[in-house]
């Protein structure tokens, strides 16, 4: 099956603080059907995100899959409090490059 | 806004009433309000004009040092122009979280400033109430003593007496009960102390006997202004309008819109889950939003629902400062040295303590072209960039020896020894040769819940006077 990457697929990829414990990341799509299509394809899950950033399932807080909004948000926790001494990001804002080459099967 | 008192609000024979906030930027001071929308708002003739000052995201260090990270010309523009809008249309001004962190020097820092553009702009004397949210730490020492648990929130354990001894002011985040007493003892402006966003909306609105579920969603949606809008656009107003049905928000820059994505798409920014909200007396549940999209540039909603909680408990925030901070940087463009870039920390590491001994500072290494921004959670660090940027950070009590550690540590990494390295004259790069005076570090230290028997306990009101 072809494949596309999320950064091909979605409107916006984002990562932010919430609050001073966590991060959380937004991947928002402009099409329904492009959300449903990246939905089904598992590409995106709890699994695949331990994957990618090599974590335990005990440092993701939140997986939503928000249809409202056309997004799948999920939110893990730091491993350093934000700001202090040797955090290299503040506002969180730069953690989400990662998710671009996440390579989703397109039927 | 009990009927007919003129604080904003509006009743029409009782069923179609409602009120209709104007919100100019979702974190006041931190950057300008842009006026051309805002004063598009004004003409708009809103019951209410509030903003919320205040935000965690910039880090431990104003709290913790009890400054604002906003400068003061911005913060000064912001209520000037709020100031003098509202008074001109006779309605209340609400600001929450004062100077970023809501502390009490920031809350008199606002209140000073408030008064001195009143007398600027000759504006009618006025009521200008205000209220604190500093926690005293002995009050949360004697509550741990009592047995009342002060609880860690996202997997901190439950709070420490180590914990307070690190910490140098604490903030409790309040709901909506000292902004709608204030309003109770009629004050035309309000300036608050650490407050949650939705909270400063929601009060008016829940003071009306509006639904609370659309009362604290009306303020969630509206907290940080334009973000709710699309396409993006920064600082610019919103007017957001709660009735006894729905909420529905308009921008008011013409070329933005609140669409049904833009406005779900806010509901996720910055917080953990997109669904649930949580404010010291219960939870917002918007798991059952619908959103509809009324005009080319309005969206309405309905359906959040408010779940009281069972117990109130005020999430409380705390920094302390862990000590004085300098920096040193250093680049690599050697791809031997790359490759052992590891080890020509532990040189440097390893020279600090020759010097200074184990404990009684820290230090840290980001190694920027590697990991330096994801740390552990990078998962290209083991393919560093042909050139690399060590930031090195040293922390300790006093400013020098935090400058001592910290041209140790640099300095070394330019002397360190690695087998088989063909540049022997330099093992790094220097802008110069000299280390920089940092803020001082901080620490979040408190990110808790507390309880309380009455909502208003840990927020002092204050009344006086403004204008001429």
């Amino acid at each position: 099956m072809p494949v596309k990457k999320l950064c091909d697929l979605a409107k916006t990829i984002r990562s932010k603080n919430a609050g001073p414990d966590k991060i959380t990341f937004d991947v928002i799509f402009r099409e329904r059907a492009t959300y449903e299509m990246v939905k089904r394809s598992r590409a995106l899950t709890r699994e695949t995100v331990c994957r990618i950033f090599r974590i335990p399932d005990s440092r993701i807080s939140d997986f939503v899959e928000f249809d409202p909004g056309c997004a799948i948000k999920f939110t893990i926790f730091r491993s350093r409090t934000s700001g202090s001494a040797g955090d290299g990001d503040i506002y969180g804002a730069q953690q989400y490059g990662p998710l671009f080459d996440v390579e989703v099967p397109v039927p | 806004m009990a009927d007919g008192d003129g604080k904003g609000g509006r009743r029409a024979g009782g069923t179609n009433r409602s009120l209709r906030i104007l919100n100019p930027n979702g974190h006041l001071g931190f950057a300008p309000i842009k006026t051309g929308s805002f004063h598009r708002g004004l003409e708009e003739r809103p019951d209410m004009v509030a903003a919320d000052s205040g935000s965690g995201d910039v880090g431990p260090v104003p709290l913790a040092t009890d400054i604002a990270s906003s400068p003061r010309e911005w913060q000064e523009h912001d209520l000037e122009e709020m100031l003098v809008g509202a008074r001109r249309l006779g309605v209340p001004m609400i600001v929450g979280s004062a100077g970023d962190t809501g502390a009490n020097g920031r809350v008199d820092e606002f209140v000073a400033i408030v008064k001195r553009l009143a007398e600027k702009h000759r504006i009618p004397a006025f009521k200008l109430g205000y209220f604190y949210s500093e926690v005293d730490r002995e009050v949360l020492s004697r509550k741990i003593a009592r047995g009342d648990a002060v609880k860690g929130l996202d997997g901190r354990p439950d709070l420490s007496d180590a914990d307070l001894a690190a910490t140098d002011h604490v903030v409790a985040m309040a709901d909506v009960h000292p902004f709608i007493a204030l309003l109770d003892q009629g004050a035309d402006v309000i300036i608050g102390g650490r407050s949650s966003d939705a909270a400063i909306f929601a009060a008016p609105a829940i003071r009306m006997g509006f639904d609370k579920g659309l009362a604290y969603y009306y303020g969630k949606v509206l907290e940080c202004s334009s973000f709710c809008a699309e396409p993006y656009a920064g600082k610019e107003s919103v007017i957001g309008e709660v009735t006894d049905e729905a909420v529905t928000v308009t921008p008011m820059l013409e070329m933005q819109r609140c669409t049904v994505a833009s406005v779900a798409g806010h509901a996720m920014y910055e917080r953990a889950n997109p669904l649930y909200e949580y404010v010291a007396t219960g939870t917002l549940d918007m798991s059952r939003c619908h959103y509809e999209e009324i005009d080319a540039r309005s969206t309405r909603v309905t359906g959040p629902k408010f779940v009281p909680a069972k117990e109130v408990r005020f999430k409380i925030e705390g920094a302390g400062r862990v000590g004085e901070r300098c920096v040193g940087m250093a680049g690599v463009r050697d791809p031997h040295t790359i490759a052992h870039i590891d080890q020509v920390i532990d040189w440097s590491r390893r020279h600090v303590r020759e010097r200074f001994g184990e404990t009684g500072y820290e230090l840290h290494y980001n190694v920027f072209g590697r990991n330096g921004i994801m740390g552990d959670l990078e998962p290209l660090k083991d393919r560093p960039g042909h050139e690399l940027c060590v930031v090195v950070q040293a922390v300790a009590p006093t400013r020098e020896m935090a400058e001592a550690v910290a041209i140790t540590a640099t300095r070394q990494m330019f002397y360190a020894r690695l087998p088989d390295v063909k540049g022997t004259a330099g093992g790094v790069s220097f802008l110069f040769d000299e280390v920089m005076h940092a803020s001082p570090a901080c620490r979040w230290t408190i990110n808790h819940t507390v309880r309380a028997d009455d909502p208003l306990e840990l927020f002092p009101l204050h009344m006086t006077t403004a204008g001429v």
